[in-house]
């Protein structure tokens, strides 16, 4: 391997961490971008941890995008250039291990109430105090109702779309609607497929209407 | 999934580690595939499994990975090419065979591929199965991207060929679960016939002849040495005859490449990538080790890497390399949270051990800005521990368990065992576990809890086992119970699936890893056969359950209880019912022990409206199973079925 290769893989890659909860559809999420950025010409690599994917835990998934090669799967500390939170605690939390000054965020407002918090162990904070902690934090906070917007296709599970859409929507990354829509339709299957598109279309014309914090 | 059958060489693709391995393989014309679920390894076995129809070739999801181990040998010695997957811990149930396989050799191209978990993300251990290819004294590949990932286990096949003897790829949870680019390549045509012939004498042998196959074995391992000292998986970059050099392996070189690059050091060191791990090349590694003064070493887990160089430096200190300073694990320059040793690396892991060993400053974020984000962090964010998904058949089993053992009134408790029961540890299964190991761990233990009452141990024992575990290795277990009079009770918790890993069939599903009608094999029939009490009911029942438990616990001996009742991700409802709260009946924290539903049974599902001071059901997590409507004390929750 020789050193203009060694050179050309640092380029400063786009890092977008997906952060929500086991269940909530981050590795779906997070397929469908890198695959996006992939049809689009980029490198990519998606490091995700399952495990706790059906179990209620705090889930992540990193997607590093890069003109010029494969970067590893986990993005350093402080260099998340997009968070995108499908839970605000968890977006506030991810925010504390990858966020910096110029971190964008994209979250849904929605919480999922910890194990320990339903059980009296610890309290779950206003949501309003989390959003604001968040928006101290970073540079920019879009605030989307997706689990809203997913119910108006019939299913909040697939507020994963609606957030995808919004991050299509939101003019942060480099790659074409019509990507994400191609990436979409390719993962379903005839029975998934429509409402999944309307989910991610929701999100895409919900957040042109919105100001960032 | 079956874009990845296809011939196409060339064609660039996004995918997972475990299918990029799988991918290889096919390259490779494998045709017999075998392995047990386990984290991070299942999608190698998933993948194959999707293509074996259209492509022809065999796959099995077997009981265990000794009977997965054991299979594909008999394919490889037959002259076909075989692949078993499994866990890092899978390694050591089919440790037995293979420090006797890697004796007796194989025809065909022969791979086993163990998934690490460094973090033990979802595992009971960090168990780094390197060891066993040295152990075993087998050629151990470990891929560093994806692409490696097919490139390496394609190659395993040619290399286990050539020297007659199994190959190990190692994989860690990231790569396997990484996605990345992968470079599709050339597919071997498949037309091999099985044959054993009558001269044929697959064996480890025993007395003379085993020392005879052990020398044959020090023999190609060394050939195995000669073939990595060219092969293609290792390279150096960066400044030439550095005096600092870093060796790494795996997730390594990315990070590695990484570090040096955010630590702007590219023009002052070395990065020697290895990808062919043991037996060691020794003669690359000292080629450019010659002007090293110090060497860093970045690997997953063990420092394995790092003492085989430097035994193999010592050898060479006369001759070829020059007293080293070396960091690392042992010195403790490489650390994560818990210590050197522990934990997953990444790259501020690596970047630290630079910076300390080369006296360098770096802060990926500012001071005032960290010392903010704590703060808030300790204000605003509260501690998630994992739970049981709504609706899991396995958090009504755990409560009727609890609630007997209450009535019971003798302190029994529980031991644990592999599987999204693990939790049983955890306040979602109510903390009721007190031990928890590897497979067949809970039924193996209870053995030994229930024969102490001789020496004062007066609290009964409930054993756990999933079904799946149960067939892999609980069924010694329940024998030695009834035969050595140990008094238990076993819960097999049959959700009919191997949830925890996927949703992975079993030997009591009616189907095999194709989706193929197969022959069932019940538990019940299992444990009548030996002759334990058994019987049989739905936890969602959870008064049955719970008399029933409590009748069980009443008597001595080993008995059985199966808690039957599907996960409801596997076998999701096409309309599930829509529970809510009638909050006009709900008296809030007036209710018998303060929110019944949200403190004591603790389903996600269930939340509390903070405005109105009442319970309530969260529509977006809950799937209609209904038991809390049972649980309710003053029958405020409505199940409202689907028309």
């Amino acid at each position: 391997m020789s050193r203009r290769l060694l050179e050309r893989m640092f380029e400063e890659p786009l890092n977008v961490i997906i952060t929500g909860v086991g269940g909530q559809g981050n590795v779906l999420a997070s397929k469908i971008l890198a695959t996006v950025a992939v049809e689009s010409g980029f490198y990519a690599s998606v490091g995700e941890t399952y495990g706790a994917a059906q179990r209620g835990g705090a889930v992540m998934s990193h997607v590093r995008i890069s003109k010029d090669g494969q970067y590893g799967p986990l993005t350093p500390q402080g260099k998340g250039d997009i968070i995108l939170g499908f839970e605000p605690v968890e977006c506030l939390r991810t925010i504390g291990s990858f966020g910096n000054k110029k971190t964008r965020i994209i979250v849904n407002p929605r919480p999922i109430y910890p194990i320990d918090v339903l059980s009296g162990a610890t309290e779950y904070p206003h949501v309003d105090s989390v959003l604001q902690a968040i928006r101290e934090l970073v540079s920019s906070v879009y605030v989307v109702e997706a689990t809203e917007l997913a119910k108006e296709v019939g299913a909040p599970i697939i507020q994963n779309m609606a957030m995808l859409g919004c991050l299509a929507g939101a003019g942060l990354t480099p790659f074409e609607y019509e990507a994400f829509r191609e990436a979409t339709s390719e993962e379903f299957s005839e029975k998934g497929r429509a409402r999944n598109l309307r989910a991610l279309e929701l999100g895409y014309e919900r957040i042109k209407t919105l100001k960032p914090l | 999934m079956a874009e990845l059958g296809k011939e196409e060489p060339e064609r660039r693709m996004l995918m997972m580690g475990n299918e990029a391995i799988a991918r290889g393989a096919l390259e490779a014309g494998v045709d017999f595939c075998s392995g047990y679920p386990g984290n991070p390894a299942s999608e190698i076995l998933d993948t194959l499994s999707k293509l074996a129809d259209k492509l022809h070739f065999h796959v099995e999801w077997s009981v265990n990975e000794i009977v997965a181990l054991e299979a594909a040998g008999a394919a490889a010695f037959s002259g076909l090419r075989a692949l078993s997957a499994m866990k890092n811990l899978g390694a050591d149930v089919c440790a037995d065979f293979l420090m006797t396989v890697n004796l007796s050799g194989t025809r065909g191209g022969f791979v086993l591929v163990t998934g690490d978990d460094p973090s033990a993300h979802s595992t009971t251990s960090e168990l780094d199965t390197r060891n066993y290819a040295r152990l075993a004294e087998i050629p151990l590949l470990e891929p560093a991207t994806t692409q490696e990932a097919k490139d390496m286990t394609r190659w395993a096949f040619d290399l286990s060929e050539e020297l007659g003897l199994i190959c190990m790829v190692r994989t860690v949870t990231r790569i396997s679960h990484s996605r990345g680019v992968v470079k599709f390549g050339q597919m071997l045509r498949r037309d091999r016939k099985a044959s054993i012939d009558p001269q044929d004498m697959w064996t480890s042998g025993s007395s003379n002849i085993t020392c005879m196959f052990h020398g044959i074995l020090h023999e190609k391992i060394k050939t195995a040495q000669e073939r990595f000292e060219e092969s293609e998986f290792n390279w150096y970059v960066g400044k030439e005859d550095a005096e600092f050099v870093i060796v790494t392996s795996g997730t390594g070189w990315l990070y590695t490449l990484e570090a040096v690059r955010l630590l702007g050091i590219e023009e002052d060191v070395g990065i020697m990538k290895l990808g062919t791990t043991w037996p060691l090349p020794r003669k690359f590694v000292a080629g450019h080790l010659r002007e090293a003064k110090e060497v860093l070493f970045v690997e997953e887990t063990d420092p394995f890497l790092e003492q085989n160089v430097k035994i193999a430096a010592a050898d060479m200190a006369v001759t070829d390399v020059g007293p080293i300073r070396f960091y690392g694990k042992e010195s403790k320059h490489v650390r994560g949270e818990f210590g050197a040793g522990t934990g997953e690396l990444n790259v501020d892991i690596v970047i630290k051990a630079l910076a300390e060993t080369r006296g360098l400053e770096y802060a990926p974020v500012a001071k005032e800005y960290l010392e903010k984000t704590q703060k808030m962090l300790g204000s605003y964010v509260p501690a998630r521990t994992m739970s049981f998904c709504a609706g899991c058949p396995h958090r009504a089993s755990l409560y009727a368990i609890k609630k007997a053992l209450k009535w019971d009134g003798r302190n029994g408790f529980v031991t644990g065992d592999i599987g999204c029961y693990s939790l049983s540890m955890l306040p979602t299964g109510f903390s009721l576990a007190k031990t928890l190991h590897c497979m067949g761990a809970g039924i193996g233990t209870a053995n030994g809890f229930g024969n102490l009452e001789k020496f004062g141990m007066d609290k009964p024992v409930v054993a756990l086992a999933g079904d799946s575990t149960f067939y892999h290795a609980c069924i010694p277990g329940l024998i030695n119970a009834r035969w050595n009079g140990a008094n238990l009770l076993l819960v097999v918790l049959d959700n009919a699936t191997t949830a925890m890993t996927g949703h992975q069939p079993h030997p009591g599903s009616g189907i095999n890893a194709l989706k193929r009608l197969s022959p069932k094999v019940p538990v019940e029939n299992i444990c009548e056969a030996i002759g334990v009490e058994t019987r049989i009911c739905d936890p969602f029942h959870i008064d049955e359950a719970t008399r029933s438990l409590y009748e069980m616990l009443q008597t001595k001996g080993a008995k059985v209880m199966i808690f039957r009742h599907e996960c409801p991700l596997a076998f999701p409802k096409e309309k599930p019912a829509t529970v809510y709260v009638d909050q006009e009946k709900c008296i809030g924290t007036e209710c018998g022990c303060a929110a019944f539903c949200t403190r004591v049974f603790g389903c996600p599902g269930n939340i509390w409206d903070y405005e109105k001071g009442k319970a309530k059901i969260d529509e977006a997590l809950c799937n209609g199973c209904g038991l809390c409507a049972q649980l309710c004390p003053k029958g405020a929750i409505i199940v409202k079925e689907a028309a």
